[in-house]
Order: structure tokens, then C-alpha cells, then sequence
């Protein structure tokens, strides 16, 4: 069923948001769940499973303080001040993506899109540089805790930014259609809100793993 | 269409979006260890990555127009694991 509510002029907007770009944030709507609310339980329990990884990186540095403040000299903080940087522009696009599908601007859509994966493609690449670069120097994961931590940590968010470029690469496909179905556009909704969580949970490890003294 | 994407970046959320990179900023600065304590630097930046965190989820996410219990689901995720972040590191001292 082509219900079509973001693309279509005759439906109503998603969550009782009025279209526009400044109305759309002055206007309170009724409460909406972005996405499918079945995304939001594999999204909180992404989160809660990472919330245990801090936890878990926490308490080992807990114990080896002073193996974890050396260690953390070796890593470079532009790297990962970077691909936050990276990451923050990024979801600026999706959302600014998620707002031109809703005001039926497809090729606004498909730009923020193609810039949002820009974004994480530069993401990846410094991340492998990084990686590179600790390897020669001596420091992979098998040099100690701290960086089997910062290897297993740093990889599983780096395959979780593949997942999220997987996605976009489909709102991409899907931002082509001139109207989307209900379900469609949840899944708009859904992966944008996937791709924020990546961004999110990096924010976290930005900090845990570069900044702490 | 360059136009029409600026129209859309005019908008409160690119402003929180600066926001959020100022404080990426700012972190990386105290980060540095310029900070004049570094204990008391490292605790500030927990705040700071949560509030960028909340800020992600109500803005980008769109959560502050979620129903309450999503809102707040997300909202207590926030102040937990910031709060036993902080006990934990707290707990166990500087490097």
C-alpha cells in the first residue's frame, strides 16, 4: 500500500510535524517513535551491550592505571577527535536527509545522503590508517590490555559503521522513489536513527579511550 | 538544490550540531592534559560526552518528540552510564 506520507503532498506528515524547514521545529507534534518501535529495542539493546563493553573497559583500567595512562600515549588523539568530527557532520546530514524526504525534496535527500556516507567512508579510513600506524609501532592487540581492548572496542564500532553505511547506501535507493510507503518510511526513520547511534556510541569511546587521564 | 539544502541547514539542529562540535573541541583540548587537574578535566569531559550524547539523541534522533517512555528510557540511559562511569573511574584514580 503506497501510502506515501513523506513524498506525497495529499498525506499528512509523519508524526504531526509541520513540513517546512523552519515550522518543522517550532511546531510540537504528538509523541511519534522514529522508526519501527522493534528498531528501538535491537537500538537500546545495542546500546545497553556497549554500555557493558565501557563498564568492562573501565574495570581493567581500574586495575593496570598506570599500564593504561602509558598506553594512551601512543595512540594519537587527532585520530579519533577526527572521526568524531566526522561522525557529528555526518548525522547532521542524515537527519537534514530525513527532514527533505519529509518535505519531498528527493535530490536534497539523496545529496545529505551521499555526503553523510562520505562522512563514514572518511571515518573508515582514518580508522585503518590508525590502525596501520599502532601495528608498526609495536602496538596491536596482542601488545597488552589496554590495546586489545582499544582493538576489540574500536573494531566492533568500525563494523557497526559498516552496518550503517549498508543503510544509508538503501535510503539512498530508497530517497529515489517519488512516494514511499508507511513501512518504507519508518525504515527511513529506523536507519537514520541507527546511523545516530553509531555517532553516539563513538562520542563515548572518543573519550574513554583518547581523553581519560 | 543547493539552495534548497541550505534552506534546510538553517535550522535549529545545525545549531546544535556546532554546538556539539565546539564541545568535540573543547574536549580535545582538556583531553590534552592542559587541564590544571587532570582528574577533575577527565570528569568534566564525562559530563561533556554525555550532554553531546543527549544532545544526539533528542536532536538527531528525534527523541524529544518520542512518547514518554522511550524519552525516558534513553534519558536514564544517559544519567546510569554517565553517573557509574564517573564512579568507576572516580573509584579507581588517575593513570
Amino acid at each position: 500500500m503506497e501510502l506515501s506520507p513523506p513524498m506525497s503532498t495529499t498525506a499528512p506528515p509523519p508524526a504531526g510535524r509541520a513540513r517546512g524547514s523552519g515550522a518543522q521545529d517550532r511546531v510540537r507534534r504528538t509523541p511519534h517513535v522514529p522508526g519501527e518501535a522493534g528498531v528501538w529495542v535491537f537500538i537500546l539493546g545495542d546500546l545497553a551491550a556497549f554500555a557493558l563493553l565501557f563498564g568492562v573497559w573501565m574495570y581493567y583500567r581500574g586495575k593496570e592505571p598506570a599500564l593504561f595512562a602509558d598506553s594512551q600515549l601512543e595512540v594519537h588523539r587527532s585520530f579519533g577527535a577526527i572521526n568524531t568530527l566526522l561522525l557529528l557532520t555526518s548525522s547532521l546530514f542524515v537527519i537534514t536527509a530525513v527532514r527533505a524526504v519529509r518535505a519531498q525534496m528527493r535530490r536534497v535527500a539523496q545529496a545529505a545522503i551521499g555526503f553523510a556516507l562520505v562522512c563514514g567512508v572518511g571515518f573508515l579510513l582514518d580508522k585503518v590508517l590508525e590502525w596501520t600506524d599502532l601495528v608498526a609501532n609495536g602496538h596491536g592487540p596482542t601488545a597488552n590490555n589496554y590495546f586489545l581492548y582499544f582493538f576489540v572496542l574500536t573494531g566492533l564500532h568500525a563494523f557497526h559503521v559498516l552496518i550503517g553505511m549498508g543503510i544509508l547506501t538503501a535510503l539512498l535507493r530508497l530517497s529515489r522513489k517519488p512516494s514511499l510507503s508507511k513501512g518504507q518510511f519508518a525504515f527511513v526513520e529506523g536507519g537514520a536513527c541507527f546511523w545516530h547511534m553509531v555517532d553516539l556510541i563513538w562520542v563515548v569511546l572518543f573519550a574513554l579511550l583518547y581523553l581519560m587521564h | 538544490m543547493t539552495a534548497e539544502l541550505l534552506t534546510l541547514l538553517k535550522n535549529r539542529i545545525s545549531l546544535i550540531w556546532l554546538v556539539l562540535i565546539a564541545a568535540t573541541l573543547i574536549s580535545w583540548w582538556i583531553g590534552t592534559g592542559d587541564a590544571a587537574s587532570p582528574q577533575l578535566g577527565t570528569a568534566a569531559v564525562f559530563v561533556v560526552v554525555f550532554i553531546k550524547v543527549r544532545l544526539v539523541g533528542l536532536y538527531f534522533m528525534e527523541l524529544r518528540d518520542a512518547p514518554l517512555p522511550l524519552r525516558l528510557l534513553f534519558e536514564g540511559y544517559c544519567l546510569i552510564v554517565c553517573t557509574t562511569l564517573l564512579v568507576m573511574y572516580l573509584a579507581t584514580g588517575t593513570g
